[in-house]
């Protein structure tokens, strides 16, 4: 079908009209390098979102106390909850689902007052105590020493793990492993650093932070028992909604909280969030499908519209090809092969446009931008989309060959 | 060669049936040399379409080297105008962007004949209408004549039976009307039927045969004395 005489006529034509075939041919050009360009920074949005709930145990949250709002067994509204190391004992034995649970409790805050010292130096950074659990629910790099283990915990040994940041920020060069730290005047010889495995500001957050076993935090800064909030994982298979609910009974019913009372305690899990983040994502990768299959369409009815032009000015050309011999069907090939090989070549320019510019962009951002990474086009999209824009091709060229089929030679050597 | 039969043409003008073929026969035999002559209205250029299966005839029957010609199938129409015959035309009717080489080759091309083939057949045809200096030339660098001429070359490419004109001189000069003419007569001299339509007397005092038509019908046939076929 693609011999050298149609190649020549179709080059002849194209040459004729050089401005209007590069007009057509940007619509169907730009049409793809859009839609390429919209599934790559689809694609990176989901990557790098998916990145920061990547570091996170799937089906793992976070239950906290707030403050009553209603009545109940004799007890005011407004009554704050607050947990202590028996929540944690009965949690552990009562909830079924139950993977992991991992006690909090925190001191002081990132941007508050100088809380950690080491030599000459001072800052402020976010201090936790937790337990060898907490590692398990959110994952970060060990770039030095090792996390906390349950014998730091049951032994409350003086140590702390911390963020590449407070190290940064501290030490400067030494290394800090087995050097000592002063954090609120309590001193804790640091055996970890690591480093986020989230980006942006989450992973910023993270390495600001330094974990010290929870039972030397509540030894050491006055908090006896005490327990801030829980973090959990759930055993596979189980939901994580599930064993959150389950963990939420047996909480009101320890802290005597009004069944009906959602308030009081606060609760989050990555599970339900992963879900809604998901159907985002669903939802924005049909969108971007539709509007990109938008643009294609209205590229390649350019196309189509130029075809039906060219057809209406090779009307004398086509009538006497037809008095000298040629076929309807030779015809209908000649302008189908034109308005293909158009959006063909169009498309592919626009193809290696658009990945070339999402590869930039990939190279561009790194990991620097939040919630954004390596936004990419993988090669099924990339072919489907350069398919359906050849397929289209050929419904362009459809009407505009029927109709050239349609020309009766004789009206047409007459005209 | 061509065997009319009755053949009756009609145009819908809207309401109105114009009849432009009354019945016509006709007969012409293999290697004549025959021009139409009528006024214009006569129905001269209808029976030439008809005649080249580019237009469709209502009753009566049309065979072409013994074959039926009627409610032909549009591929099947494109095959014997291929195969049976080349057509000149009154504005030559050559392809601007191809070269007269090309030009004359197309007929090949649509019956599958390699590339290198047809153009040498081109190039000889070329040499025998007399342009074979000008094989590489558009149609815009050639004179009328010269474009007739590859018309020519182009009709008996695909060495048809019949050879169709539609005023091939029209739009020509007199001195090169005679060329064509002469040209014409060369071919038909080879053994080819040839049928022109004009109104020009110098150009059918040029044929063995002269058929005139007024009204859709045949009003005289006369063969030309002194003219061979």
């Amino acid at each position: 079908m693609f011999d050298y005489d149609k190649w020549q006529e179709i080059w002849a034509t194209i040459r004729k009209n050089k401005l209007r075939t590069v007009l057509t041919m940007f619509g169907v050009f730009w049409g793809l390098f859009l839609m390429l360009l919209l599934l790559g920074s689809g694609e990176g949005l989901r990557n790098g979102v998916t990145k920061d709930f990547g570091a996170w145990a799937t089906s793992s949250g976070f239950v906290w106390g707030r403050r009553t709002t209603m009545p109940y067994q004799g007890l005011r509204p407004g009554r704050p909850i607050r947990f202590d190391m028996n929540d944690v004992t009965a949690l552990e034995n009562e909830v079924d689902g139950l993977h992991h649970l991992a006690p909090r409790l925190q001191l002081g805050g990132f941007g508050g007052s100088n809380n950690v010292v080491y030599r000459e130096k001072t800052a402020a950074f976010s201090i936790y105590g937790d337990t060898d659990a907490f590692h398990k629910l959110l994952l970060v790099n060990f770039d030095k020493g090792r996390g906390l283990n349950p014998l730091d915990v049951a032994e409350r040994r003086k140590v702390a793990v911390i963020g590449s940041e407070v190290q940064r920020v501290l030490f400067q060069g030494v290394d800090p492993i087995g050097e000592y730290i002063r954090i609120n005047g309590v001193f804790f010889k640091v055996v970890g650093v690591f480093s986020s495995k989230r980006s942006g500001r989450n992973a910023s957050r993270d390495v600001q932070m330094i974990h010290v076993p929870l039972t030397t935090a509540q030894q050491a800064f006055n908090r006896i028992n005490q327990v801030g909030w829980f973090g959990f994982i759930a055993k596979p298979g189980v939901s994580a909604m599930t064993v959150e609910n389950d963990m939420m009974a047996l909480l009101r019913q320890r802290k005597r909280v009004h069944p009906d009372d959602i308030s009081a305690l606060g609760h989050e899990n990555l599970e339900e969030e992963f879900n809604k983040m998901l159907g985002l994502f669903n939802g924005i990768r049909w969108f971007v499908w539709f509007v990109g299959l938008g643009t294609l369409a209205a590229g390649v009815i350019g196309v189509s519209n130029i075809m039906l032009i060219v057809v209406r000015e090779r009307t004398r050309e086509i009538g006497i090809r037809r008095a000298i011999g040629a076929t309807p069907f030779s015809i209908v090939s000649l302008i189908m092969q034109e308005a293909v090989v158009i959006t063909a070549f169009a498309g592919y320019i626009g193809l290696l446009l658009g990945i070339g510019v999402v590869e930039l962009l990939n190279l561009a951002i790194g990991d620097g931008a939040a919630m954004f990474l390596r936004p990419s086009v993988d090669l099924p999209t990339a072919i489907a989309s350069f398919l359906i824009l050849v397929i289209g091709g050929c419904c362009a060229g459809l009407i505009p060959a029927q109709r050239a089929a349609s020309i009766k030679p004789i009206e047409a050597i007459q005209s | 060669m061509i065997h009319i039969n009755q053949i009756r043409k009609s145009y819908q003008m809207g309401s109105l049936s114009l009849e432009v073929l009354k019945g016509i026969d006709l007969n012409i035999e293999e290697g004549e040399l025959v021009s139409i002559m009528g006024p214009s209205g006569s129905g001269k250029s209808t029976l030439l379409n008809i005649l080249g299966i580019l237009d469709q005839y209502q009753e009566g029957e049309y065979h072409l080297a013994g074959t039926l010609m009627k409610s032909l199938s549009e591929r099947k129409a494109a095959y014997y105008r291929n195969h049976y015959l080349g057509f000149v035309f009154q504005s030559f009717h050559l392809l601007e962007f191809k070269n007269a080489l090309e030009n004359v080759a197309l007929p090949l091309y649509y019956q599958k004949v390699s590339r290198r083939k047809r153009n040498r057949k081109a190039r000889e045809l070329l040499e025998r209408v007399g342009l074979g200096d000008r094989a590489e030339h558009m149609p815009n660098e050639l004179s009328g004549g010269q474009k007739q001429r590859v018309a020519i070359a182009r009709a008996l490419i695909s060495d048809p039976k019949v050879i169709l004109a539609d005023e091939p001189t029209g739009a020509l000069d007199s001195q090169t009307s005679d060329q064509v003419m002469d040209l014409f007569k060369e071919v038909n001299a080879s053994g080819k039927t040839v049928v022109i339509v004009t109104h020009e007397a110098e150009v059918a005092e040029k044929t063995s045969r002269t058929i005139h038509l007024r009204d859709g019908v045949v009003q005289n046939d006369t063969h030309n004395a002194g003219v061979a076929s």
